[in-house]
């Protein structure tokens, strides 16, 4: 660049400033004024409302409905009963099915087709009964729930009613010191963490995203769902008559993604008035029109984008799991498998918190992918009680349809009701998954708040896990 | 890839109006050797990503919500012979004031130098999305708006005059229902009528500020103009110069503004590959 020119740039640029000093601070009302005059006057010759009918008002009512004081919040509450509901009663029939297929009949043919090759029994344990089982359960635990859930999710979307959520929860984030937009992304963590702290993107304020980002892993993500199903479907439901169980199930799993929330906005209080104080800012949100959801479309969408993705995630991290797992109960030191050793290393630790050393390696062997946290804790229950009679060896993950047969295995495992109600508040509060850990890092470029990102929660799950241990002992007299 | 209609037509059927989808080629996120750049602006929650999906034949993720789209996508279509690149900016109120949505969606049009820009606008809200297809056409020409959202206006009872919007506004006016696959043809014809200049923009411009304004914006335009040939939003710079724009400035002074003049579009300065798949 010449030094003329430079010169020249320079010289527009004090002009500038001179005529702005002339022209008064109320340039850029002025301006702003002149573009809105301009397009009322164009709207006004181009639209036009023959017939003066009235805006349709069924919008309106809706709105008055769903963002109601009195009636919001319920409202709220029984849509997402509901929605949970249909998806622990209409799982449960494709869930066998597919278990049936992948697990009865494609597994023995493996096996066999295996044992025919003369490969040696370790590299088809590894392959067969580790990663192939392993796969085959988060399928088939997986798969029909986020295909019933995700459409359900995506028509609330496509209707319109998300921002509404957000409409209804804004004041209470902002009470929290966040940002009100965090009402978004918290949905978003309902589908998946890691889709939630993306979604961060959407709040300006570096302070606020970070505290939206440290909360994210309080939305219950569908990841954690099956475990929250299957023991509230286990413990909760048989404490009420028969016929109740599917229901007061679906509210004990409501109930800890409600938990979530509330956790959500405690973390961000502590977090807003202590090391990330700040300004609440201010922002608009616009409720967008209503709008008839194509039932069609949004079904292929969700199972595509939503379903298929998540799932093929949790396959990918399924398969190194499996084997991991497998590894663990067939490798023995002094005798005993490493995971036996493991489990009676965790044992004191975690009954201590009213869990067991089983659930803890669990969740260690399950950072990965939290989908295989069931199945692993069934197959090691297994290995550390000794039972025969199910599975099909060490370090075989298996499916028992029988819920009878589950919960006799899991009481000779040593399991009570507070090991289920502690197992369900464990799941909503631990550390994120390893891809949530891996987004966390990637969006803060901190190792430090991936960090405490990371181990904040399972701190506060073992504080909380104890506390309901400890009055569930008060109260019941128990050891 | 997402290749979903047929690539070759007769020379015949290419000619003939009916056969504009057809022409479509959906590219994906193939968009190499594109011969034109086509940026997607309007309001939040106007369809932007349905119309984008619609173009591309990707299936970036929709959602009735305002501000869904976090990061900037990209993709490619062919359409008559010609690659174009899609980039769907983020949905922005206007292009005023100093959000890092706003600032993206600006410095985008201004640096990026789409060849083509479609505005998508509310049909149900034509006046405020206005306002935004108002403050484009202060930085670029070549513009074409696609009134999407038809259908809701229908149902609402409004009539939207897209002939006199077009004569208003300069620019081709398209009306759509971009979630029904209405008006895509016409908004593929609009975008290639205008990228090969066989619909001469003559966009509106706003002129209805104070007179003692008018003074000033002349005479640092006129200045602008001298220094930096050839750049098409001189009068805009004008403005923002006088409003203080510190971008602007900064802009002005490291000489980005002044490649702006030079014959070929150049790639953005703040090019940032944002794929959204396989981020769900």
């Amino acid at each position: 660049m010449s030094t003329s020119h430079t010169a020249q740039v320079e010289g527009i640029l004090s002009t500038a400033r001179t005529l702005r000093s002339e022209l008064g601070t109320d340039f850029h009302e002025q301006l702003v004024e002149a573009v809105f005059a301009t397009a009322a006057r164009i709207a006004d010759r181009a639209v036009s409302r023959p017939g003066e009918k009235a805006r349709p008002t069924l919008d309106r009512t809706i709105d008055r409905l769903v963002t109601s004081r009195v009636w919001g919040f319920p409202l709220m509450f029984l849509l997402f009963t509901v929605m949970f509901w249909l998806t622990i009663s209409g799982a449960n029939v494709p869930s066998a099915w597919i278990a049936w297929l992948l697990i009865d009949k494609i597994y023995p043919l493996l096996r066999e087709g295996a044992a025919g090759l003369g490969l040696p029994w370790w590299l088809w344990g590894l392959v067969i009964d580790g990663m192939y089982l392993a796969t085959a359960w988060v399928v088939s635990v997986m798969l029909p729930p986020m295909a019933i859930f995700f459409p359900l999710f995506t028509l609330l979307e496509d209707f319109g009613y998300l921002p509404r959520v957000a409409f209804n929860l804004d004041w209470l984030f902002k009470k929290a010191g966040a940002h009100g937009k965090q009402a978004m992304t918290t949905m978003m963590g309902f589908g998946c963490n890691a889709a939630g702290v993306i979604a961060t993107r959407i709040i300006d304020s570096p302070r606020e995203r970070l505290i939206a980002i440290l909360t994210n892993n309080f939305a219950l993500c569908n990841g954690r769902w099956p475990t929250q199903i299957l023991i509230a479907t286990l413990f909760i439901g048989p404490l009420v008559p028969a016929y109740l169980g599917g229901m007061v199930s679906a509210l004990a799993v409501v109930g800890v993604a409600v938990l979530g929330v509330v956790l959500t906005f405690m973390i961000a209080w502590g977090l807003s008035r202590t090391v990330l104080r700040g300004q609440v800012s201010t922002f608009s949100l616009e409720l967008p029109p209503y709008r008839p959801p194509r039932i069609l479309q949004t079904l292929y969408t969700s199972v595509i984008d939503r379903t298929i993705l998540v799932l093929w995630r949790a396959v990918v991290w399924a398969l190194p799991a499996g084997a991991l797992i497998w590894l663990t109960s067939n490798i023995h030191i002094g005798g005993r498998s490493i995971a036996e050793h493991l489990i009676t290393l965790f044992n004191p630790p975690g009954l201590f918190v009213g869990l067991n050393g089983v659930i803890l390696l669990a969740y260690i062997l399950a950072i990965p992918a939290n989908e295989i946290v069931i199945p692993t804790v069934l197959m090691l229950t297994v290995l550390a009680t000794g039972t025969t009679g199910v599975g099909q060896g060490a370090g075989v993950m298996f499916d028992l349809e029988d819920t009878n047969q589950l919960m006799a295995l899991l009481r000779s495992g040593g399991w009570t009701l507070l090991t289920g109600i502690n197992l369900m508040l464990f799941s909503l509060i631990h550390n994120p998954c390893s891809t949530t850990i891996y987004t966390i890092y990637k969006e803060t470029g901190s190792a430090k708040w991936t960090t405490i990102a990371s181990l904040m929660p399972v701190v506060l799950g073992f504080a909380v896990t104890f506390l309901v241990a400890l009055v569930w002992r008060l109260m019941t007299g128990a050891a | 890839m997402l290749i979903t209609s047929a690539g070759s037509n007769p020379a015949g059927c290419a000619a003939c109006p009916v056969h504009h989808v057809q022409n479509l080629l959906k590219l994906g996120v193939t968009m190499d050797n594109w011969n034109f750049v086509v940026a997607l602006a309007g309001n939040p929650n106007t369809g932007k990503s349905t119309v984008f999906n619609a173009l591309t034949g990707l299936r970036q993720h929709t959602g009735n919500w305002p501000g869904k789209t976090v990061t900037r996508a990209e993709g490619g279509f062919e359409y008559r012979g010609h690659r174009y690149k899609l980039v769907d900016l983020p949905g922005t109120y206007s292009l005023l004031a100093a959000s890092p949505d706003e600032e993206a969606a600006r410095d985008f049009l201004l640096f990026g130098r789409p060849d083509v820009t479609v505005v998508v606008v509310d049909a149900t809200r034509v006046e405020r999305n206005l306002n935004l297809v108002l403050q484009v056409l202060e930085i670029t020409d070549r513009v074409v708006v696609c009134l999407n959202l038809m259908d809701e206006a229908r149902r609402h009872g409004l009539q939207v005059d897209d002939r006199a919007l077009t004569r208003e506004l300069g620019v081709p006016v398209v009306p759509a229902s971009a979630r029904y696959k209405e008006g895509i043809d016409g908004v593929l014809q609009a975008i290639s009528d205008v990228a090969m200049g066989q619909f001469v923009c003559k966009p509106r411009r706003i002129q209805n500020e104070p007179p003692e304004l008018k003074g000033a914006v002349a005479e640092l335009t006129t200045r602008i103009a001298s220094v930096f040939p050839g750049l098409p939003n001189a009068r805009w710079v004008a403005l923002r110069l006088l409003d203080g724009d510190e971008r602007i400035i900064q802009a002005i002074r490291k000489g980005e503004l002044g490649e702006l003049g030079g014959a070929s579009p150049a790639e953005p300065a703040t090019t940032e590959a944002a794929h959204l798949e396989g981020v769900r």
